[in-house]
C-alpha cells in the first residue's frame, strides 16, 4: 500500500531521528509513505485570530498538493503539522463563507473544499495496519522498558481534531504494549511541554519541561516517547538545562515512537539516528540488549 | 481596457508617422511609439539613466519595474529593458530596494543547513502567501526554494532559484520581511562550494589562470588605447550559436 | 486591590476588537476558575486566565494588554478544552496578542536571536514562535 506523506520541516533535518524509522517501520509493516514531491511549511500552528486568513494559505496549500497526487489522504508523522493541517482542513470543510475567500485568493492554486482526509501516523498504525499486524511482525520485543506515553496537547486538543478522547487515551498505550514495553502513565502526560515558550521565555519552559520529568521519574519511567519534535527538543535537547536547575530529576531518555518501532521491528540502530537524540538513549538500548537482537 | 478618454482629440501618430501609446511613468503620461521598451520609452520620454539600468540584455536585474493596466487590480512586473511598453501602463522602476544581507566567511562554514538559518532569522517568517512567485519577473518558484531552504534541502532550492537576477522584487513584496534572494544565494554559495562535488573544468580553468596562461592577453589589452581596443571590439569573432563541439576562432594567438 | 469600574473605565472599542478578533463570546464566562486551575503556565503568570476574561469583559485595556499573561500562554488549549461556558480561551489570548502585533510591535525580534541558539533551535520552534509572537 502506498500513501501520501507529509513529514514537516523539522523531520528533515533535526528530527531525521523521526522520519527515518517511520518511514524504515511502515515499510516493514508494508506501507509505502510516499512524501509529497512538493510542499511547503504548514505553519506549525493555527492561525486563532478569526479575521485571519493568511495564515491558512500555508496548510491549505498542501492539501492542495495532495489533491494535485491524485489522493485523498495524507499521514503526517509530526504533530504539530498533524494539528495545523488537520483544523486548516475542517474549516476548509466547514466555513463555506471562508473557504471562497481562501479559494478565491489563491487564483494561482486550484479550488480546495476539504476533500483530503489528515491521520496522523499514530492513528495510521491503530486504524489502517492494526495492532494484531503489528503485533506479529514485532522481531525484538521491548520487554523491561518502561516508557512514560507522552502526548503534549496537539495529539489530544481540541477536541475536532482529538487522535481520540482524552479521557480516555490507549493510543500510546496500546503502542507500547503492543511493542512488548510496559506503559507508565503519568500525571503530566498530556501538560504542556511550553512549546515556542522555549524560544520566547526559557525560563519558564525550563521550569514546564522540569515538572514533566519529574512527573514521569516518580512513576518509575526509565524513558519518555514523544510524537513531536518540538516536546521532544524541549523535553529530550534542554533536558540538560532542566537537571542543571533541578538536583532531584535524573537523565531520562526521550524516543520518538517511530524509533522504538523501529527497532521492535528489528530494523536495528542503523534507522534511528540515534547520535540525533540525547541524554543517554543508545546507552538504555544496548542495557536491555534490543541492539545486539537484531 | 478603456484608455482612449485620456488621449482623445490627440494625434496618435508621430511624425514619422509610426504609432503612438500612452504610458504614465510615476504618475506622469508620456506619448511613446508602439513596440518600444520600457526603458527606450523612458529615454524617448527623456529620461537619462545614470544608475537602475544595466546589461540592457535582461539578465543583470537592474532594472526591475512594476506596472499596472487600467482597471486591472494586479500587479505586473518586468523587465524595464526587456518588456515592450502597452497602452495604458502606469509604471515606476525599483531598481533597488533595501534588502537585508548577512555577511558571513564562507571558507569558515560548513554545509548545514543552520549556517543559514543562523544568519537569517526571518527565513521562518514565511507565511506561503506567494506573493513572490507571483511576482518574479524570471518566472522563479521563490515560495518553493523558500520552502527547501526550510526543509533543509539545499540542492533543490538551488536548482529553483538558479535563474535569478536578483532585481529584488521578490523582497518587495514578502509578508515575512525577508530578502529571498540574499538568502538564496548564500544557499547556492554553500551548494557549490560544499555540497556538490568539485567541477574539473573550473578547476583547470582556475589553474590554467593561476599558472598564467591568459596573463599576455590581459597585458596586451590593458596596454591598448581607447580607439585600438574599440577596434578590437568591433572586430571580435564571435562563437555561433550552432557551433560544433571542436570550434576554434580564425585568430588562435592567445590560446 | 479595588479596581475602578465605570464608564469612565470601559474602552468600548477595545472590548469590540477582543471581540471581532477572537470571535468568541468571552461575556458568557462565570468566573469558575476552572481555567486558571487546570493552565499548565499559571505560576508565570501575573493575572489568571479567570482574571483576563473579567478584566477584558469590563473593557479595562490597559490591565489586559500590559499583562504578561496572554504573552506566557503557549496555546496549549487546556483552558479551551475544559471551560465549562465553552468559551475558547486560547483564542481571546490570540486576539489580545494581536493588538499589540498588529502595531507592528514584536515580542520576539527574530534578528536579536543568537546565532547559537538560531543553530540549536529546531525549525518548528522558530516557525511557531514567530507567527505567536512577531507581526
Amino acid at each position: 500500500m502506498k500513501i501520501s506523506y507529509y513529514p514537516g520541516c523539522t523531520l528533515k533535518t533535526k528530527a531525521k531521528n523521526m522520519d527515518c524509522p517511520g518511514v524504515a517501520a511502515l515499510n516493514a509493516l508494508g506501507v509505502e509513505l510516499v512524501e509529497l514531491p512538493r510542499w511547503n511549511c504548514c505553519g506549525a500552528v493555527f492561525s486563532l485570530a478569526d479575521d485571519d486568513l493568511l495564515h491558512l494559505l500555508a496548510p491549505v496549500r498542501d492539501l492542495i498538493r495532495v489533491v494535485e497526487q491524485g489522493d485523498n489522504k495524507l499521514v503526517v508523522a509530526c504533530s504539530m503539522c498533524y494539528n495545523t493541517l488537520a483544523r486548516a482542513n475542517l474549516l476548509m470543510r466547514e466555513n463555506s463563507e471562508k473557504r471562497h475567500t481562501i479559494n478565491t485568493f489563491m487564483e494561482e492554486e486550484r479550488d480546495y473544499n476539504g476533500e483530503v482526509e489528515v491521520v496522523h501516523l499514530l492513528s495510521f498504525l491503530r486504524d489502517e495496519i492494526g495492532w494484531e499486524k503489528i503485533r506479529e511482525s514485532i522481531k525484538v520485543p521491548l520487554r523491561g522498558l518502561k516508557i512514560a506515553p507522552y502526548y503534549g496537547c496537539t495529539l489530544l486538543r481540541p477536541q475536532s481534531v482529538a487522535i481520540e478522547p482524552p479521557e480516555k487515551r490507549t493510543l500510546f498505550k496500546n503502542l507500547i504494549e503492543t511493542m512488548g514495553a510496559t506503559v507508565v502513565d503519568f500525571p503530566a502526560s498530556t501538560d504542556c511541554c511550553s512549546s515556542y515558550q522555549i524560544l520566547s521565555n526559557p525560563d519558564v519552559g525550563i521550569e514546564t519541561v522540569s515538572k514533566i520529568l519529574e512527573s514521569a521519574e516518580s512513576w518509575g519511567a526509565e524513558a519518555i516517547v514523544t510524537s513531536c519534535p518540538l516536546c521532544e527538543y524541549n523535553l529530550g535537547k534542554r533536558q540538560e538545562d532542566a537537571l542543571r536547575k533541578h538536583d532531584k530529576l535524573k537523565a531520562l531518555p526521550t524516543f520518538y515512537f517511530t524509533q522504538l518501532l523501529a527497532i521492535a521491528l528489528g530494523l536495528g540502530a542503523e534507522v534511528c539516528n540515534f547520535e540525533l537524540n540525547h541524554n543517554g538513549v543508545i546507552r538504555l538500548m544496548e542495557s536491555k540488549k534490543f541492539l545486539t537482537a537484531a | 481596457m478603456n484608455t482612449t478618454d485620456t488621449t482623445k482629440g490627440e494625434s496618435r501618430e508621430t511624425t514619422s508617422g509610426k504609432e503612438l501609446v500612452s504610458i504614465f511613468v510615476m504618475g506622469k503620461k508620456y506619448e511613446i511609439p508602439k513596440n518600444l521598451t520600457i526603458m527606450k520609452a523612458m529615454e524617448y520620454a527623456g529620461y537619462k539613466y545614470i544608475r537602475g539600468c544595466g546589461c540592457r540584455g535582461g539578465i543583470c536585474g537592474a532594472c526591475g519595474t512594476v506596472y499596472r493596466k487600467p482597471g486591472d487590480y494586479h500587479i505586473y512586473v518586468g523587465l524595464a529593458c526587456q518588456t515592450v511598453v502597452e497602452d495604458g501602463m502606469y509604471l515606476t522602476q525599483l531598481p533597488f530596494f533595501p534588502a537585508n544581507r548577512a555577511t558571513y566567511n564562507l571558507e569558515a562554514m560548513g554545509s548545514d543547513p543552520e549556517e543559514v538559518y543562523k544568519k537569517y532569522p526571518e527565513l521562518f517568517r514565511c507565511v506561503a502567501c506567494n506573493a513572490c512567485t507571483k511576482v518574479c519577473p524570471m518566472d522563479i518558484s521563490v515560495m518553493d526554494y523558500i520552502s527547501a531552504i526550510k526543509q533543509g534541502d539545499f540542492e533543490k532550492a538551488t536548482e529553483l532559484s538558479f535563474d535569478c537576477i536578483q532585481c529584488g522584487l521578490c523582497t518587495v513584496r514578502c509578508m515575512g520581511e525577508m530578502s529571498q534572494y540574499h538568502i538564496a544565494q548564500m544557499v547556492r554559495r554553500i551548494t557549490g562550494s560544499k555540497i556538490k562535488p568539485e567541477s574539473s573544468h573550473l578547476k583547470t580553468m582556475v589553474d590554467n589562470i593561476k599558472t598564467g596562461r591568459y596573463t599576455r592577453a590581459i597585458t596586451d589589452i590593458k596596454s591598448m588605447s581607447e580607439d585600438q581596443l574599440r577596434k578590437v571590439y568591433q572586430a571580435r569573432e564571435m562563437e555561433p550559436s550552432e557551433a560544433p563541439e571542436d570550434w576554434k576562432p580564425a585568430d588562435n594567438t592567445y590560446l | 486591590m479595588t479596581i475602578e469600574i465605570s464608564d469612565k473605565t470601559y474602552d468600548e472599542e477595545f472590548v469590540k476588537k477582543v471581540e471581532e478578533i477572537s470571535g468568541e463570546n468571552f461575556h458568557k464566562c462565570m468566573q469558575c476558575g476552572t481555567c486558571s486551575g487546570g493552565c499548565p503556565m499559571i505560576e508565570h503568570m501575573d493575572t489568571p486566565p479567570r482574571q483576563i476574561m473579567i478584566l477584558t469583559h469590563f473593557g479595562l485595556k490597559d490591565k489586559v494588554i500590559c499583562s504578561k499573561t496572554a504573552w506566557i500562554c503557549a496555546t496549549c488549549n487546556a483552558c479551551s478544552v475544559r471551560c465549562p461556558r465553552g468559551i475558547e480561551l486560547t483564542k481571546v489570548m490570540e486576539a489580545i496578542r494581536q493588538l499589540t502585533l498588529r502595531k507592528n510591535i514584536n515580542y520576539v525580534e527574530p534578528s536579536a536571536i543568537s546565532e547559537e541558539m538560531m543553530a540549536d533551535l529546531p525549525q518548528i520552534a522558530l516557525v511557531s514562535c514567530f507567527r505567536k509572537h512577531t507581526s
